[in-house]
């Protein structure tokens, strides 16, 4: 990187009025690389409270899909409590379905997805970033809400830390298996139910695990093992998936 | 002295069965600003999207620097700068917070910066709006004010003019003049001829 950079590019030449003066390109003071990832995640946090909509229309699906089986199956608390597990988690994983949609197609219309692949920066930690934003819009929430569904479905009090744990940390792992499903279907129009047949089957380790820890933490029983399971997941997918999507944005913006 | 410097060697690009880019070849260098005209297809946005290594040629190479851009991606998008014709804005938020977001990511931008650059473009009066609330000629300078503040020796710029009234257009002529003076270049797809204020204008036409 000669030019830019070297301690010498500050120096004005005053030789030459009107021609060429050293100068110092942005090159030399590039945003670190959290600072960018941090101002990713803050632009995606803050777009998302401008269009609320947006945000809560998983959520209520969520809350939807949660009460139509007390109504749809029997009001009998002990039938609901068995059932609590798969409820909760089938409507937890369509609700991420529904909301994955959203994370990249905006900024891929719109030339984002273009500048922060031409940023100079690291691509995958961008979308890393977005990633994170996108869980704290939408799996944060989901976990915070899981009580609330389980409440209604006849669990007791006893079990809402572990099932707020296991939607929150089974919700990392979905939200980065999505990411990779929503980058691979950007180029797609009308891509909703393409992206629904690539991401449903990768996320069924986290379904089984995650409505298995949920079963454990109404009955009583140890829940840690499925908890580490997901958590295992979850790393990978942190390792992983930021790495596919940014490849597989990058084809997109071919 | 800087000593950037850019080389496109016989680029090929296809498209399907379309034979977009038929070996094109030029070079820039310190100072320069380089024109590429040609009829709608002639593939202007397709040569520059090669250029800065969003699409890969079939034959060819960019050099930067005598570097094969591929060897080093991070390095040569640190040097440059693409604006496409769509202005990268995003509609929810306001002009200021559009900048701060999409220039702080690739260098940090300091409030006065921020600020100098909304003034140079004419911008100040509304960069607290919603992008969605612009004009298109409007978000064209917010775009040119993004350019202003990226101080990279590369400036890639896809029909820069469009959308804008003429002062706009003098406008988009100035920039292009300090950042070669400064001794950047510039590689510019253009329908209309850029403004005259631009000097040692070298042109590549494109067949259709």
């Amino acid at each position: 990187m000669s030019g830019y950079g070297s301690p010498a590019a500050g120096v004005v030449a005053q030789a030459a009025p009107l021609a060429r003066q050293a100068t110092v390109w942005a090159g030399s003071h590039q945003a670190p690389l959290l600072d960018a990832a941090r101002l990713a995640l803050a632009r995606d946090l803050q777009l998302a409270f401008r269009k609320r909509g947006q945000l809560v229309q998983p959520l209520a699906f969520f809350a939807m899909v949660t009460m139509l089986f007390p109504l749809a199956i029997s009001p009998e608390l002990a039938r609901l409590r068995e059932i609590a597990p798969g409820v909760l988690w089938a409507g937890a994983l369509l609700a991420s379905l529904l909301a994955l949609e959203f994370l990249f197609r905006d900024d891929a219309y719109d030339g984002t997805l273009e500048q922060y692949a031409l940023s100079g920066q690291s691509l995958t930690w961008l979308i890393f970033a977005k990633t994170a934003a996108h869980w704290l819009l939408t799996g944060l929430p989901l976990a915070l809400m899981a009580p609330l569904a389980a409440l209604s479905l006849g669990v007791s009090d006893a079990a809402v830390p572990g099932i707020v744990a296991s939607v929150a940390v089974g919700s990392v792992a979905l939200s980065l298996i999505g990411s990779i499903g929503a980058a691979l279907t950007l180029g797609i129009k009308r891509s909703g139910a393409l992206l629904s047949l690539l991401t449903l089957p990768l996320s069924l380790p986290v379904l089984i695990f995650g409505a298995r820890a949920t079963q454990l933490a109404i009955s009583g029983g140890p829940l840690l093992a499925p908890l580490e399971l997901l958590a295992a997941l979850a790393v990978l997918g942190v390792t992983l998936a930021p790495l596919a999507a940014a490849a597989a944005v990058r084809i997109s913006l071919e | 002295m800087p000593d950037e410097r850019l080389d496109v060697e016989s680029l090929h690009l296809w498209r399907g069965d379309r034979h977009v880019l038929r070996g094109v070849c030029f070079s820039l260098a310190s100072g320069e600003c380089l024109q590429v005209t040609g009829p709608n297809g002639s593939g202007k946005t397709s040569l520059l999207r090669t250029v800065c290594g969003l699409m890969y040629p079939e034959a060819g190479r960019v050099l930067w620097e005598g570097r094969d851009v591929r060897s080093d991606l991070r390095t040569f998008h640190c040097a440059l700068v693409y604006l496409g014709h769509e202005p990268p804005l995003k509609a929810d938020l306001s002009a200021r917070e559009n900048l701060r977001y999409w220039i702080g990511v690739r260098h940090r931008v300091g409030a006065a910066a921020l600020e100098d650059a909304l003034e140079r473009v004419g911008a100040s009066p509304w960069c607290e709006r919603l992008v969605r609330t612009l004009s298109a000629g409007q978000r064209r300078r917010v775009a040119l004010a993004g350019l202003a503040l990226s101080m990279v020796p590369l400036w890639l710029l896809d029909e820069p003019t469009t959308n804008l009234d003429t002062e706009g257009q003098q406008l988009v002529g100035s920039l292009i003049g300090e950042q070669l003076a400064r001794g950047g270049m510039v590689l510019a797809a253009v329908h209309h001829e850029l403004p005259a204020t631009v000097r040692d204008l070298r042109r590549l036409e494109l067949a259709a």
